[in-house]
Parts: structure tokens; C-alpha cells; sequence
């Protein structure tokens, strides 16, 4: 029998989550700071307006790009957001999670051998989703010392002339680190003056606790070249619901539009009615979320600061990114000794890029309860290896 | 910095000042100083623990009656609600909008002696026209939180 396999897939790295996964898995009694994903339950007003389009018998296709009057919303959204305007007939789109986004407007933009760039630590597919769109992801490793964030210095660093797109991962995943105007605004600069296009995941844009967010295609020139990707997930706790969306101008929608309407066809329906209602209601619930996330990102860095783990102070997201370094042990085995030795589930910085070694992404997506009793097993840990 | 204690302690009194202060950022004595100004201003009223009762062995009616009365000259409704809300029984009065007067919640060990209070002691009042009685079957939620239910964490342990 002639191989199955497409030599691409199988020469892609599974994700090193899944590995880390697989062992927590095992381990029936562990706690976790392990999850990319809110602790409360979606909304009820949004839950029980997909019960109701249920109930309503809206079990049909919507349209390839989603119902029109959630791209209105979502048009409405970003405008008073993040000042950027998107005509919501041809610029904006939904899409099955913010994953299926970030896939298509890779394969839509890239050229086989066109450079990529992708900041790392960052989410775990915007390498693999270059490679299989036949694009070269070139990594750009942030470091601990610009508290993660992208400069410029290290952007020019690893332009080509073969570099098309620049990932903008901000508020980032597993960092938590936040990219502020003033920072962003360098960055857009060297976009349009080197012709590159941005693919913006801004996921977490709700999850920010300094400032407003900002978004790089807000500035000068950027507009008409940045995909903004974005979502319902982490804003309004709506994970399972698989429900996102790009924006871009339609030249480059239209493209994207294409693959998801061979792939896909449309997001969930019954998501996308309950979504309208994200949009329309939701603000004072991402607000409660967004106030008790920074009131645990306190706790936590407390926590940190109380048994002498070394983290910088993220402004984003609901992770931190403590430095093990001085543990003298890899990411890994840090990370595989604390969930046997104290049932523990955190995940090591390496699966989100190899300059994440020495760090472990710890989420504080969980209740006051949880989060202490975790804490409080780390920090045992933490004193067995320094020896007292 | 009020209203963030007060939406922490609303859900948790129980919480310690130390942890209190720093989910909030702010110092301890900040924190501490704050609620005994809001105990004296009694914005701050009192720390009490929400029980589910049905999961006890203790027998408890809860009944709420609508109450019309007949305000009485110069003192509007104050005067009946402080007669009223000043049996142990009584557990809240509240001054309502609409087709009576009062919202009174009362607390026994059997019907009957809600019922007695009801016949013995609020409509006798001279101030009071009519009483309606309705028991409270189940609680499903209270003070905002769901009785009925304990939360479980159902994610995953590891997500990307």
C-alpha cells in the first residue's frame, strides 16, 4: 500500500499542549492553572438567546459570511472600540472560532516561500497554519526584558525581502503581555513602509487591564492592510460556542470568504443568534469579567511575589508567565515534577515557541478558591527546591 | 475603591482584609479603614450567611404577605413598617409600589404559626385594611446566588 499520508502533515510538530495534555489527563486528582479558557459561564441573556433561535426553529445555513445583522453589530462594535470602520456587507466575516480566522487569512494571503512573522511565545497555530498554507514562518523571539512585547529593534532584525505578514499576537497568549499606542504605533510604521501586510489576533482586545486596547490597523495607512481577527471566546466566556471573526478590506475578505465557504460553509447558526445579543447586551458583563480577571491577576502576582518567583506584570489576557530560570530545570521538567510531586497542572512555556523555556504560562482563570489552593501547592514546591 | 469592596464583601464577607487588598491593589489599612467608615455610615449593615435550609433538618416556613394600610396623619408609612418590622418574627419589610402597601416576610416553624402571627398580630393593627399570605414553596435562588445547585469546574485541565 502506497503511504496515506500528505508528507506535510506528518512532518508538522502535534502541539505541545496536547503532549502535556495527555499526562495531566492520567492525573484524576490535580489541580489545574493549566486552562486557556474563562472560568464563568456564558452570559444567560446571550445562552438563552440560542436556546430561543433553537426554540424558533432557526436551525438553517446562514449565509457564507454570517448573519448580516451580527456583522452590523460587530461593525458597530469596533467602531466605537477600536475607531476603525468596516462596511459589514463586504468587510466583515464570521467564523468558526478565532482559529479558523487566523487559517484563512494565512492560506488567503500567502505565497509558497513567503516569510511569515510570528512572535513567539505566542498561540500554538499561527506556525503550523503558515506551513500548511505553503508560507515559511520566520519567528521573532520576544523576550523577558521588553516584557514581551514586540520592538522594533527585533522586528527589523528579521525583515527579508521575501517578508509579506507580521503576526500581531497582543494581548498575547501565554505572556499576557500588552502592546501600549505608543509601541504599536512603531510597529505600524515599519508595516507600511516595508509594504507588509498584519494579521491582528486580538482575541483577548477585551482582556486588558492598562489603557484601552488598541489596534494596530487604528493607525495611519494599516487599515487597508491588516486582517483584525477576533472573537467571542474570551470576552464574553463563550469558548465552546466556536463563534469569531475576521474584518479586512474586501479584496482580502473576499479571498478568505472563499476558503471558509468551501471548508466550512458557515458558522453555527445558533451561535451566531446568541452572539447578536453578546454584542447588544454584553458590555456590562465583559466589564464584571474583566474587573474580577485583574482583581486575580493581583492575587496571583502576589502569590508570585510571596515565594520569590521571579514575573514581569502582565497587563492582558488571563495568563502570567513566571521565569523558573533560577530552578536551574527545563520548562518541561519543571512542569512535569509539580503536577507528580503536587498535582499541579501548569503548561510549560516551550508550547508556545522554544524561546518560552524557563517560563511556565500560568492561567488565573479560576476562582478565588481554586487559585489559593494552587498557589499555595506551588508555593510549596517552590520551597522544597530552594531548600527550606 | 467603596464600591469594589462593596462588590467583593456583597458575595463574599467572609473574605480576609489581607486578600481583600490585594485583589483590590490597594493597602491593607486603606482597605480595613474604608469598611469601618462604611460600618459607621452603616452603608454597611451587617455579615450574614446565606443557608439553604431545605438541606437541614430544622422545619421552616417562610411566608410573604402583601399588606394594605391606611397611612396615618403626619407620619406616612414609617410609623405601621416600624410596628410591623419590629417582631423577631418579621424578617424583612419593604414599602412597595402598586396594589398594597407593604411586602412582609415572616419566618416560623409551621404554617400555623405563620398564620397565627397573620390572625393574632398584623391584621389586628388598626392601621391595617387587608393581609394576603402566600408560603414560600422552594427557594431557587437568593441574595443572587443560586441555592439550588452546586458549581462544578467541568473544563478541561490543559487548554491552549
Amino acid at each position: 500500500m502506497r503511504n496515506p499520508l500528505s508528507d506535510k502533515v506528518t512532518a508538522l510538530e502535534p502541539s505541545g499542549i496536547r503532549k502535556f495534555f495527555d499526562i495531566v489527563s492520567e492525573m484524576k486528582d490535580a489541580v489545574s492553572l493549566g486552562v486557556g479558557e474563562p472560568d464563568f459561564d456564558t452570559p444567560w441573556h446571550i445562552r438563552e438567546e440560542g436556546i430561543y433561535s433553537l426554540e424558533k426553529g432557526r436551525t438553517f445555513y446562514t449565509s457564507n459570511a454570517g448573519l448580516k445583522e451580527l456583522r452590523e453589530e460587530i461593525s458597530k462594535y469596533l467602531s466605537r472600540r477600536i475607531g476603525v470602520n468596516y462596511d459589514p456587507l463586504h468587510e466583515v466575516m464570521i467564523t468558526v472560532g478565532g482559529s479558523e480566522a487566523i487559517d484563512g487569512a494565512l492560506r488567503a494571503m500567502v505565497n509558497p516561500g513567503d516569510e511569515v512573522l510570528i512572535p513567539q511565545p505566542s498561540f500554538v497555530s499561527y506556525e503550523p497554519c503558515t506551513i500548511m498554507a505553503d508560507g515559511k514562518p520566520v519567528i521573532i523571539e520576544l523576550e523577558e526584558k521588553d516584557q514581551f512585547k514586540l520592538t522594533k529593534e527585533k522586528l527589523l532584525e528579521k525583515l527579508t525581502p521575501k517578508t509579506k505578514i507580521l503576526v500581531m499576537p497582543f494581548p498575547n497568549n501565554p505572556t499576557g503581555a500588552i502592546m501600549e499606542r505608543d509601541e504599536m504605533e512603531e510597529i505600524a510604521k515599519i508595516v507600511v513602509e516595508k509594504d507588509l501586510f498584519v494579521i491582528s489576533d486580538e482575541i483577548y482586545s477585551e482582556l486588558c487591564y492598562r489603557g484601552e486596547p488598541v489596534s494596530i490597523a487604528s493607525f495611519p495607512g494599516m487599515r487597508e492592510r491588516t486582517v483584525v481577527i477576533n472573537g467571542f471566546s474570551k470576552a464574553y466566556a463563550m469558548t465552546g460556542w466556536r463563534l469569531g471573526y475576521a474584518c479586512a478590506p474586501s479584496n482580502i475578505l473576499a479571498q478568505m470568504l472563499k476558503i471558509h465557504q468551501f471548508a466550512i460553509m458557515c458558522a453555527p447558526t445558533t451561535s451566531q443568534y446568541a452572539a447578536i445579543s453578546a454584542l447588544k447586551n454584553g458590555d456590562k458583563d465583559v466589564e464584571m469579567m474583566r474587573e474580577s480577571y485583574n482583581q486575580r491577576r493581583r492575587f496571583l502576582l502576589h502569590a508570585f511575589a510571596e515565594m520569590k518567583l521571579d514575573c514581569f506584570e502582565p497587563f492582558g489576557a488571563f495568563y502570567a508567565f513566571p521565569s523558573i530560570k533560577r530552578f536551574g530545570m527545563t520548562s518541561e521538567e519543571f512542569a512535569n515534577r509539580l503536577l507528580r510531586e503536587e498535582k499541579v497542572a501548569v503548561v510549560p512555556g516551550t508550547a508556545f515557541g522554544r524561546c518560552g523555556e524557563g517560563f511556565l504560562r500560568i492561567s488565573y482563570a479560576y476562582s478565588l478558591e481554586s487559585l489559593k489552593e494552587a498557589l499555595g501547592r506551588l508555593a510549596h514546591f517552590v520551597r522544597r527546591l530552594d531548600g527550606c | 475603591m467603596r464600591e469594589k469592596i462593596l462588590a467583593v464583601i456583597e458575595k463574599n464577607s467572609r473574605i480576609d482584609i489581607k486578600d481583600l487588598a490585594i485583589l483590590l491593589g490597594e493597602s491593607e489599612v486603606a482597605v480595613a479603614n474604608e469598611i469601618a467608615q462604611m460600618e459607621k455610615e452603616h452603608v454597611i449593615c451587617g455579615y450574614h450567611t446565606l443557608i439553604n435550609w431545605d438541606n437541614t433538618s430544622d422545619e421552616k416556613v417562610v411566608a410573604l404577605i402583601e399588606v394594605k394600610v391606611t397611612p396615618q396623619r403626619g407620619m406616612g408609612f414609617d410609623k405601621i413598617a416600624e410596628r410591623i418590622y419590629q417582631y423577631s418574627e418579621v424578617n424583612a419589610v419593604y414599602l412597595m409600589s402598586g396594589a398594597y402597601d407593604f411586602t412582609v416576610f415572616i419566618e416560623g416553624k409551621t404554617m400555623r404559626q405563620v398564620a397565627q402571627f397573620v390572625s393574632e398580630r398584623l391584621s389586628p393593627m388598626e392601621s391595617v385594611l387587608s393581609t394576603a399570605t402566600h408560603f414560600v414553596l422552594k427557594k431557587y435562588k437568593d441574595h443572587g446566588t443560586v441555592i439550588a445547585a452546586p458549581v462544578q469546574d467541568e473544563r478541561m485541565l490543559i487548554t491552549p
